[in-house]
């Protein structure tokens, strides 16, 4: 490779380098720079070494909100990515109807959250909502989805599954029509039963797309927020605050800059751990079948 | 009694019919090609036979017992795919295991049948690997291995050497003729490709236009073409048409005469030739020698020379415009655009009626 060619290469990949270091890798290192400060968001700024970390982790709070993001995306991740793939399975055939379908089910995700957040009160508000109607009208007491500590939980997930719906759904669906249908009729003429096909040609072929669902839902799930903030702003008592709503709270409540901001990137390195072990877990699997 | 017997099959997608009864009955042991172009109805046809597509009407029958209700993994019949349909997640012991774990087949059977088929085929050394890790030919091994453990009364074939290179398409195509020998099943194969069917087959059923046009041997397919699409179709270079009529010199065996008024004296029985008087000459690139200017039944032009070593294929344009393919020797010294004299052996020429249907000598020569 001649030097021409290899300044060449550099030029084509520059604008990407460029604009990813200015509002990606930049801001990484301006953060961990002002968590060392206590700092304001109008540029006040008083050097205070580690001590927004040490903080951090002597702060209850702070290990709720942990506590609280974990639990949502252990409710919504393995949920949202069984009910996609039983989506695209039962929505993978050329008819007219699995066409509408599709798009039903896909037409969740354009929404904005607000809207997703205001559709959900009108569910599960305990006063007027549809469930505590259907509860009233069978004569049970209505749950308190949006002010009992119990409840929020399950309700920021069961909106987020709803919300969620239509990427991994697409993404499962691509999957799918992966498979040639070859490798069905090979299996039909193998006397395999529809169980035995499901479990040993169509879940094997899909394992890319589920890690690769995983993963994404995983990384999207640690980081939730809108939902939470919208539906009980992290209530009652911070019982359904998650992480993120937790630095909002700090940065644009009370104000302390660089306290959030400390948060902010061990949230970060949180998600990017999690993630790059997925990813190791899943393809070191793949080289031992190798 | 017959192996696999087809009665009447009738298939249509929407308004187009793909195969317009269809009948075959195909011996024990005996390997069968469906030979014809791309829409002829073959592919169709063979996967009816193996329960993938279902007949509009029609029966099915295998070794006594109708199949054409069964699922395919029920009728003991296992397929070859164009595209070998392996399971790529499954090492080739695994694919070839499937089938048999679903039939239930004892484990240590199945280990005995797979490593038999194996040792085979040369693939033992591959057992633990998978598709992804081999070779064209080795997958084409494997899909062949896949099926013989399942010891069908039925292999079917589906275009299996269209993926492979020249020179190994050639080596698996002997051996293939030497596994048919081995395997106690009757065998389909699906090809467009005429010399597969020709060194392969037993009988080969020539398809064309959703019907079967042929059902012989590869030398009667060839020496006794029913229609000018089999005559057409088979044989390479294909045979040359040259329109004539029907001269009423001849006696027994009948006499035609071409364009330019040259007559060619036929070995067909005047009498078959019913009524008719123009015909077309069929007339294999062999049945036409090259000669010297003058010498030979009519004079051409050299279009294309083809030196293929052995022999020399001379593309000509008679005088009236209409060409015909003849055969010199190896050393020919022949040259585009040459002058030359054609012989034209009638003893071996063919006639082919206005509705198609082919005459030939009573014995071929």
């Amino acid at each position: 490779m001649t030097r021409h060619d290899r300044f060449g290469g550099f030029a084509f990949v520059l604008p990407f380098v460029g604009f990813y270091s200015f509002l990606l890798i930049l801001p990484f290192f301006m953060g961990l720079w002002i968590s060392l400060h206590r700092a304001d968001l109008f540029g006040a700024r008083k050097w205070v070494g580690l001590d927004n970390y040490v903080r951090l982790f002597g702060d209850p709070v702070f290990y709720q909100a942990m506590g609280t993001t974990f639990t949502l995306a252990l409710l919504i991740v393995p949920a949202l990515t069984v009910i996609t793939l039983l989506l695209a399975l039962a929505l993978n055939r050329a008819t007219r109807s699995a066409a509408i379908f599709r798009g039903l089910f896909f037409s969740s995700s354009v929404l904005s959250v607000t809207i997703v957040t205001l559709i959900w009160r009108f569910v599960l508000t305990p006063d007027a909502g549809l469930i505590a109607k259907v509860f009233t009208a069978v004569g049970l007491e209505p749950i308190p989805f949006l002010s009992h500590p119990d409840w929020t939980i399950p309700a920021i997930a069961i909106t987020t599954i709803w919300w969620g719906l239509g990427l991994p759904m697409m993404l499962f669906l691509a999957g799918l029509q992966q498979i040639p249908q070859d490798m069905y009729e090979a299996a039909a003429l193998d006397r395999a039963s529809r169980w035995t096909t499901f479990f040993r040609i169509t879940l094997p072929s899909l394992r890319r797309t589920t890690i690769l669902v995983v993963m994404l839902q995983t990384a999207a799930q640690l980081q939730i927020f809108g939902q939470a903030q919208l539906l009980t702003s992290g209530g009652p008592s911070g019982s359904s605050r998650p992480i993120v709503l937790y630095i909002y709270e700090i940065a644009f409540g009370r104000w302390e800059l660089g306290y959030a901001v400390a948060a902010a990137e061990v949230l970060f390195l949180l998600v990017l751990v999690l993630t790059l072990a997925q990813y190791w877990l899943s393809t070191r699997k793949e080289d031992a079948i190798r | 009694m017959a192996s696999l017997s087809l009665i009447d099959v009738h298939k249509r997608y929407g308004s187009t019919a793909v195969l317009d009864g269809v009948s075959l009955e195909m011996e024990k042991k005996e390997f069968i090609a469906f030979l014809g172009p791309s829409g002829s109805g073959k592919s169709t046809l063979l996967r009816i036979i193996a329960g993938l597509e279902t007949a509009d009407s029609g029966e099915v029958w295998l070794d006594g017992r109708r199949i054409d209700g069964l699922t395919p993994g029920d009728r003991g019949v296992a397929l070859v795919f164009q595209q070998y349909a392996l399971y790529p997640h499954m090492t080739v012991r695994e694919n070839m295991a499937f089938g048999l774990r679903n039939a239930k087949v004892p484990a240590s059977e199945i280990t005995t049948r797979i490593e038999q088929a194996a040792r085979t085929l040369e693939i033992d050394q591959l057992l633990d690997r998978k598709p992804g890790q081999l070779s064209g030919g080795q997958r084409q091994r494997v899909a062949i291995g896949r099926a013989i453990v399942k010891a069908p009364k039925l292999f079917l074939l589906d275009e299996p050497l269209s993926n492979l290179d020249a020179a190994l398409r050639n080596r698996t195509r002997v051996e293939l003729a030497q596994l048919r020998q081995r395997v106690d099943a009757a065998v389909i194969m699906v090809t467009h490709d005429q010399a597969e069917a020709m060194t392969l087959a037993d009988r080969i059923v020539v398809m064309s236009d959703r019907s079967i046009q042929q059902v012989g041997t590869p030398m009667e397919i060839y020496d006794r073409p029913a229609n000018r699409f089999v005559a057409g179709f088979v044989g390479s270079p294909a045979m040359t048409m040259l329109p004539v009529t029907l001269d009423p010199s001849g006696n027994a065996d009948a006499i035609v005469r071409l364009g330019n008024g040259t007559l060619i004296a036929t070995q067909i029985k005047r009498e078959e030739l019913t009524g008719e008087t123009s015909f077309d000459l069929g007339l294999r690139p062999e049945s036409v020698t090259v000669a010297a200017v003058g010498a030979g039944t009519l004079d051409a032009e050299a279009v294309i020379v083809e030196r293929l070593g052995d022999r020399t294929l001379v593309y000509a344009r008679l005088d009236d415009g209409s060409e015909i393919t003849a055969v010199d020797r190896g050393d020919s010294k022949l040259h585009m655009g040459d002058r030359l004299g054609l012989l034209i052996d009638g003893r071996s020429a063919h006639l082919f009626g206005s509705d198609g249907s082919g005459y030939h000598a009573e014995q071929t020569i």
